[in-house]
């Protein structure tokens, strides 16, 4: 009994203790959006904190609509999202008094990726549309074994579907039979497991720690045209050179131009540190255009 | 004096409790109409925009897309029947076989130790439930059909079969235990077997509570949300049978809802198929507690 009640002081001092410590730090920031981007932009945070120990940053996924709305309706600081912000978007923020300062932190390689046991090694650009769009339904139509084709993709929610619609679809409807998955984790489970499995993820979503591709995957190698050279996004000067055909910029969205700690943040992020950070992620660096952008929406 | 005065004080105590409850049950009910009537606040304005014929007829669900957007919610209903007839077939058979053998064959002791280990399968959360329809069902099925995957109906089916055997087994076996003894001792004495008195007397006689928990046990696996959204792969495509990824009216609402535009058609959609699936949920537990209902009048 004597114990019993030892515990249920404890227990209850601790729920006393625990809420109070946390309400003592500083207020956290929110970043919040595109799957794609959580990962790269924990590594961020993490090595940010680490420089400024005092500070508190929460990031999280949801995907990149889900990050707009978040910060049009004033539940986080910082919107993740791999697409541009939409006309609409816009509008809703202007409606409520609020400007939008836009920043690119980053370049992704969209990579397409198949199962390691199956035999086609590139597609085109316009290939891969057709069998999004679900009007090419065999492997056998572009040089693969006589297999149906299972098409992996991420759900409404995430920039990467909108990009790849637009991009590679031609702004056509996704098949009604591919699989809509949850994240990019999971397509690329999903992939790995299915001999039949096509997939689109961010290119930081097929290779380890050490830039080794996942066992059981392949990522395609994507030419323009048909007797155009084909580029993998593994190759990081071909995707730096603007030669692989499906790559996006990755942006960051605050309200107003941004101050103190997020302006920070953000300047750590486009810094020389941060884009090294980048780069050992799998993305790709920002060029010089995107810089000079940068700066400009983080003054006047 | 002493006394009456305590008389009082306890009269008017229960006149409080009994308001207590009185409140408390209301409340109940008032939560329960108040969500239909938000529900159908919100679907109805979709209709102005949306024919309600299409809506319920048409196989295409694509709300975010460019070319044409389309709100048909027939794939998805049937693909919600589909699952929960398929977790049905299996769960029947199973199910009233378990609770015949806790109640009738199984020794007491044997019987006090299953039958809580039933009731706890209950608590399984159902991402659990969700996560061995990837890791293990899913592959198991894609091996025994020669499949490329296991992300379909026939996965989801079993799944919640087993979410819904809990509740069959409990109710089944609950209801097999108060037929009376009399019935039983009647048949034996008329020289049936045990199998032939199970069959021909017990059964039939518990026929309205094992009707009932497969009632209750059907609406648990309509309503069932994350364990289809994993294991059922989220094609939106009209299901060709057991073996066709399918997405069902809950998976729908948990992908979209999260990311949609406030106030805009799609959202008022999504609201539309939560009321479809609202009533139907609200028509299978309300045939499930008539039946239960005539059950208990004729025992008394």
């Amino acid at each position: 009994m004597k114990i019993k009640n030892f515990i249920l002081v404890v227990l209850v001092g601790l729920g006393l203790i625990l809420p109070g410590q946390i309400k003592a730090d500083q207020k956290m920031l929110q970043v919040k959006g595109s799957d794609t981007m959580v990962n790269l932009v924990n590594v961020l945070v993490e090595e940010f904190m680490e420089r400024n120990p005092k500070v508190q940053l929460a990031i999280l996924g949801g995907g990149s609509g889900t990050g707009i709305a978040a910060l049009i309706n004033g539940t986080c600081d910082i919107a993740n999202h791999s697409r541009p912000i939409k006309e609409k978007e816009l509008m809703m923020a202007q409606e409520r008094g609020l400007r939008i300062r836009t920043f690119i932190i980053a370049i992704d390689g969209l990579s397409v990726i198949v199962n390691a046991h199956n035999p086609v090694e590139k597609l085109t650009l316009s290939q891969i549309g057709a069998i999004f769009r679900g009007e090419i339904t065999n492997w056998k139509e572009v040089g693969g074994q006589d297999l149906p084709i299972t098409l992996y993709g991420r759900q409404s929610n995430s920039g990467t579907y909108v990009f790849f619609q637009e991009h590679v679809l031609g702004n056509k409807n996704y098949s009604p039979k591919m699989n809509r998955m949850n994240g990019n984790a999971q397509i690329v489970e999903a992939v790995s497991r299915d001999k039949s499995g096509i997939g689109y993820v961010g290119v930081g979503y097929v290779v380890n720690e050490k830039g080794e591709v996942f066992s059981g995957l392949k990522v395609l190698k994507v030419s323009n045209s048909l007797d155009e050279m084909a580029y993998s996004p593994l190759n990081k000067k071909d995707v730096e050179d603007g030669l692989y055909p499906i790559v996006r910029p990755l942006f960051q969205s605050t309200i107003g131009k941004p101050t103190g700690l997020i302006r920070k943040f953000i300047e750590f992020e486009i810094g020389p540190e941060g884009q090294e950070i980048v780069s050992r992620e799998g993305f790709f660096p920002i060029g010089k255009k995107q810089q000079e952008l940068n700066a400009k929406n983080l003054e006047n | 004096m002493k006394i009456l005065k305590k008389k009082r004080i306890t009269r008017f105590k229960e006149a409080l409790i009994q308001t207590f409850f009185m409140t408390n049950a209301t409340l109940a009910v008032m939560i329960l109409v108040g969500i239909f009537i938000l529900l159908a606040w919100s679907a109805i304005p979709a209709f102005k925009e949306i024919n309600f014929v299409k809506f319920m007829t048409g196989v295409n669900w694509d709300p975010t897309s460019p070319v044409k957007e389309e709100y048909g919610i027939l794939s998805m209903v049937v693909s919600t029947f589909m699952v929960t007839f398929g977790a049905l077939v299996i769960a029947i058979p199973i199910g009233i076989g378990v609770a015949a053998y806790l109640s009738d064959v199984a020794h007491p002791r044997t019987r006090e130790i299953i039958k809580p280990v039933i009731e706890l399968l209950a608590g399984i959360p159902s991402v659990v439930v969700g996560f061995l329809g990837i890791v293990l069902f899913g592959p198991l099925i894609a091996h025994l059909f020669h499949l490329p995957n296991g992300l379909n109906a026939l996965n989801g089916s079993v799944l919640l079969a087993i979410m819904a055997l809990p509740t069959i087994i409990s109710i089944s076996e609950d209801s097999l235990k108060a037929v009376p003894r009399s019935y039983q001792e009647a048949s034996l004495a008329l020289g049936a077997s045990r199998w032939e008195t199970l069959v021909r007397i017990k059964i039939p006689a518990a026929l309205s509570g094992i009707i009932a928990s497969i009632m209750l046990g059907m609406g648990r696996a309509i309503g069932e949300t994350m364990t289809v959204l994993m294991a059922t792969g989220n094609a939106p495509a009209f299901p060709h049978g057991f073996l066709s990824s399918i997405r069902t009216m809950t998976a729908t609402i948990a992908i979209e809802l999260g990311e949609v535009p406030y106030y805009t058609t799609h959202y008022y959609a999504l609201f539309g198929v939560g009321l479809v699936l609202f009533i139907i949920t609200f028509l299978v537990n309300l045939s499930a507690d008539l039946i239960l209902h005539r059950y208990q009048e004729r025992e008394q």
